[in-house]
């Protein structure tokens, strides 16, 4: 059983999306709790797996008994088990919110909707179990394929969003590609470990073929990442998605491309190669270091919430690229801490708009006013709190993943990076205190001559499904903080690639 | 070292008493007397816990906790050292009087929100307490920005548009300042591999050259500075005055500016360390910036006509005393700059409570319209005298006592500018003050017939607070051992013995 855990994450996401599709319309209302129980089993599983993993060391899982580098193996170590549990426990808390959210936004489209829920997960959780650069492919490409689907059926102007994202996304998937044809020509491998193994003797910078490789499947990535200037497709994804996507894509989605890099990075090619002989985190450093600013000041401008917490994402993503391009164990143990802080606070922020939508029709921010708080106190507290975990204050999480990169940034005498992550937490106070003010302050007369907010349940709290995973959310957010040290000693220390 | 130390719970539940008290204070928004009773407790049990640990530091101990590792090799720790339990001895002692004060002021002035504006208080004095008793810079941090965030709802109170402003400008300074610390004990980290307190500091033998010093120095000074009120970070501190005046009085004459000042001293005796400030010629960076701000603040007072305002820059002012007795480096620097802390404390918290009740009884907030009060509030105007005179430097009123020291402190440093300033200051001060105490007492007043004097829940503290400053000035090791206290930290930091 402990033996075929591996394989277990992608039974249960398999076996759910097809028991879903085959609900009758009739009964729609019973994709969500199949979900909720394929979803709560892998994040059951992949905790479970994390343990092991800690206590006992790497898990390989090999298929139909073929040794790698022939066969394909799933490989737990320390980071991907550290990451399954990021994406499966998160999309547990969103998809137990979805309950309400879709009955509202999709109610005719429920069977669908889940079943390609459970595709788009079974996608990312096979690009963190593979060990194979092939088999990441393909869980990209259904991971991928999924969320274009999820993307489309939004509100009016989705389906352009999500072909935007096709184009975008398949290009990226195709330049992978590419550069995997580059590696396996050179190399004759495509297992990971084995690459790992096989790299040194070919010497990279003495032959151009592996650079290339190298080049074009960080591009790819890069673009699945949101990495500046490769960010084009993601403000309207996330924006005009439906909110049960965009709080289920926004946390996660970028998180395993992010992974996907500092596996190709750290686990294949390695620090030398990367940072001292052909220095491509150079390049990913400022671009990133660009991105943070770019989506700081461009959230600033947005006037709608979710467009905002968009562009807030693209800076956010920033911070887990710098993180990769500094190649030393203070700036890797921000980046991962990031992409756990990161998920949980975008997850929250994305709920409190769902809510928000659900219950006010809009996520407007010129319309806030201190009714909101008033009326949703909880939702608004979590809000504040997830906003001042973002701004990176003390004792909150995003505090912790910055701290840890400033950190990395001092240790290579960074300057320049060291400025941009302090600004951009600045550019974030704004963003964010802008709309803490309205809820908390603006008295509701400026407006109400105008317009009749448009209600359709009654501005309260949303139901207790709604509610609950929004406060978890944030009181994660504080326990986060407080015990990172445990976080980055037990957990993150392990999974520092070898030569750091 | 270890007999120094010792292992003791009370800091982490002097530190937890407010906050314990703002689920209370929330839950009953309803019934405003046991509201009031929930902040009251929690101050009175907050003193004590505090005035508990005094014995100890009088010793020279520190009662130390550790709570949890924060980050990999840096734990969230407590430590009430000596200069830790003076601060907190003068912030939680005065938060008793202002508890008191600020019922009658928001009842007086029928406030809105009285509620968040309690519970806020509770949150900024357990930060306060905690900035007091950090044992290192992550600590220290941590309950900085709690500060910061916990004051943001006192500062927009009034929900007005212009306090709103004020609101923004405050986050703007003092987010900024945070960053720049967090910056600086980051860099701190990496340059030394540790963020401990230690009095006399810890970078001798670190190769940082003397540029990366300064840096780092000014990294420090931006963190630390603007709520210090250093010039050119001052700003925010006037703006922030349209917050309801216990505010202005116990966070920014005490808790907030002071705790601005504390970590000015915190980095100075404590992260750097004398030898290393005189060494890389830093301490000279920061008497210049203090000596500019004591005389550009006092100039600056003459010009405002609200009266808070021209409080505000009388603080901004004073704030520097304190910074330029720590960076003359001497021990009766030190000794004069820590009883500043205190003594500029309880005269300042008197000035502002007088400026509110003021404002709560005539609606009058301009020194213009002051003229003739004395007749009608016979008792907060002779607090008021008994402040000003204080600041000026007039015996037998504590401020003398802290500025002899500060003079003294000049004298040992050889630096007869910084004594020249202080003289000047004092004569400024003086000028500044007595223009609005004489048309309070001599000028004929108008519109004042049916007035009396404020509502006792004010006059009783500040006339109280008034009393204390004289009696620190006649006995300054009376019942509090300040100065006993202040002599014990100013030895500890320099080696020397005054």
């Amino acid at each position: 059983m402990v033996k075929n855990a591996p394989i277990l994450i992608p039974v249960v996401y398999l076996t759910a999306c097809l028991v879903i599709a085959l609900i009758r319309p009739r009964f729609r209302h019973f994709a969500y709790p199949v979900t909720l129980v394929a979803v709560s089993l892998a994040s059951a599983i992949s905790i479970g797996m994390l343990c092991l993993v800690i206590q006992y060391g790497i898990m390989r899982y090999q298929f139909g008994g073929w040794v790698p580098p022939i066969g394909i193996e799933y490989v737990i170590d320390p980071l991907s088990g550290f990451v399954l549990v990021v994406i499966n426990a998160v999309a547990c808390l969103v998809l137990i919110h979805s309950l309400n959210v879709n009955k509202v936004e999709m109610d005719q489209r429920l069977v669908p909707y889940y079943a390609v829920v459970m595709l788009f997960m079974l996608g990312l959780n096979g690009m963190v179990l593979t060990g194979d650069f092939f088999n990441l492919f393909v869980f990209l490409e259904i991971s991928s394929l999924a969320a274009y689907g999820l993307i489309a059926v939004g509100s009016k102007g989705s389906a352009f969003a999500a072909f935007r994202y096709l184009i975008l996304g398949t290009v990226g998937a195709s330049l992978y590609l590419l550069g995997l044809g580059f590696l396996y020509l050179k190399t004759g491998s495509l297992n990971m470990a084995d690459l790992a193994a096989i790299i040194p003797f070919v010497q990279p910078q003495k032959d151009p073929a592996l650079i290339i490789a190298l080049v074009l499947m960080t591009t790819g990535i890069c673009i699945k990442m949101a990495i500046v200037p490769l960010h084009g497709w993601l403000p309207d994804a996330y924006t005009l998605a439906p909110s049960v996507t965009s709080s289920l894509i926004a946390p996660i989605g970028t998180k395993v491309a992010a992974y996907v890099l500092i596996r190709m990075l750290f686990g294949v090619y390695g620090v030398d190669v990367i940072s001292r002989e052909f220095p491509i985190t150079f390049v990913l450093g400022w671009l990133a270091a660009a991105g943070i600013i770019y989506g700081s000041v461009m959230a600033i401008a947005q006037t709608e919430l979710k467009r905002m917490l968009a562009y807030s994402s693209v800076a956010q993503v920033g911070y887990i690229g710098l993180g990769i391009s500094m190649a030393n164990p203070l700036g890797l143990i921000g980046a991962v801490l990031h992409v756990l802080n990161h998920a949980v606070m975008k997850a929250c922020l994305f709920l409190v708009a769902a809510n928000l939508r659900i219950q006010t029709g809009h996520s407007d921010i010129s319309r806030f006013d201190h009714t909101y708080r008033v009326k949703m106190p909880w939702t608004m507290a979590a809000f504040t709190v997830a906003a001042i975990s973002m701004i990176g204050l003390p004792p909150l999480a995003g505090f912790f993943s910055k701290w840890y990169l400033a950190l990395g940034a001092i240790e290579n005498s960074q300057w320049i990076f060291l400025g941009v992550i302090l600004v951009s937490s600045l550019l974030n106070a704004v963003y964010f205190f802008r709309i803490i003010e309205k809820v908390y302050m603006k008295s509701p007369g400026d407006h109400a001559a105008k317009e009749e907010p448009a209600v359709k349940f009654g501005s309260v709290e949303p139901a207790l499904s709604m509610l609950v995973p929004t406060i978890v959310f944030a009181v994660l957010l504080i326990g986060l903080g407080l015990f990172n040290a445990l976080i980055v000693t037990r957990l993150i220390l392990p999974m520092l690639p070898p030569g750091m | 070292m270890n007999d120094l130390t010792y292992i003791s719970y009370i800091p982490l539940w002097a530190v937890l008493v407010s906050l314990a008290a703002v689920p209370l204070i929330l839950m009953s928004s309803r019934k405003p007397n046991l509201r009031e009773t929930w902040t009251l407790l929690a101050a009175g049990i907050k003193f004590l816990l505090v005035f508990s640990l005094l014995p100890g530091a009088l010793e020279g101990k520190s009662a130390v906790i550790g709570l949890l590792e924060i980050s990999p090799g840096v734990d969230l720790a407590l430590k009430a050292d000596p200069f830790g339990v003076f601060f907190a001895l003068i912030s939680s002692g005065l938060w008793m009087f202002t508890s008191i004060y600020s019922i009658g002021y928001m009842r007086g002035n029928r406030e809105h929100k009285q509620t968040r504006y309690f519970a806020s208080f509770a949150v900024c004095l357990s930060a306060t307490i905690g900035i007091a008793f950090s044992a290192n810079l992550l600590t220290f941090i941590i309950f900085y920005e709690i500060l910061t965030i916990a004051t943001y709802p006192l500062v927009i109170h009034k929900e007005t548009r212009e306090a709103i402003r004020g609101g923004r400008q405050y986050l703007l300074y003092t987010l900024t300042a945070g960053l720049l610390l967090i910056a600086a004990a980051a860099w701190t980290y990496m340059a030394t591999g540790s963020m401990e307190f230690k009095a006399g500091g810890f970078f001798e033998g670190t190769e940082l050259s003397s540029a990366a010093m300064t840096t780092l120095f000014f990294l420090f000074l931006g963190g630390v500075g603007v709520k210090a009120g250093i010039m050119p970070l001052h700003s925010w501190l006037p703006t922030a005055m349209v917050a309801p005046t216990p505010v202005s009085a116990l966070l920014h004459a005490v808790a907030v500016v002071k705790a601005g000042v504390f970590g000015v001293i915190r980095v100075v005796g404590f992260v750097f360390g004398p030898e290393v400030m005189a060494a890389h010629g830093l301490n000279i960076i920061l008497a210049v910036f203090a000596a500019t701000t004591i005389i550009l603040a006092s100039l600056l007072a003459f010009k405002q006509e609200n009266l808070k305002r021209r409080l505000a820059y009388s603080t901004v002012g004073h704030l520097s005393y304190i910074v330029l007795g720590a960076a003359l480096l001497t021990p009766s620097g030190f000794t004069g700059g820590l009883m500043h802390i205190a003594t500029h404390a309880t005269m300042k918290i008197t000035l502002f409570f007088c400026a509110g009740a003021i404002y709560i009884n005539l609606h009058r907030e301009n020194i213009s319209q002051l003229n003739g009060i004395a007749k009608i509030m016979p008792w907060t105007m002779a607090a008021f005298v008994i402040g000003s005179l204080g600041l000026a430097g007039v015996p037998p009123v504590n401020g003398f006592v802290s500025k002899w020291y500060l003079a003294m402190g000049a004298l040992e440093a050889d630096q007869l500018v910084v004594l020249g300033i202080f003289i000047l200051s004092g004569l400024l001060n003086a000028g500044y003050f007595f223009p609005i105490i004489h048309r309070a007492y001599f000028r004929k007043g108008e519109g004042l017939k049916g007035h009396k004097e404020a509502s006792a829940l004010m006059v009783v503290p500040l006339v109280a607070t008034a009393l204390l400053s004289v009696l620190i000035g006649l006995r300054p090791d009376l019942f509090f051992h300040i100065f006993e206290l202040a002599g014990g930290i100013a030895r500890s930091i320099t080696g020397v013995v005054p």
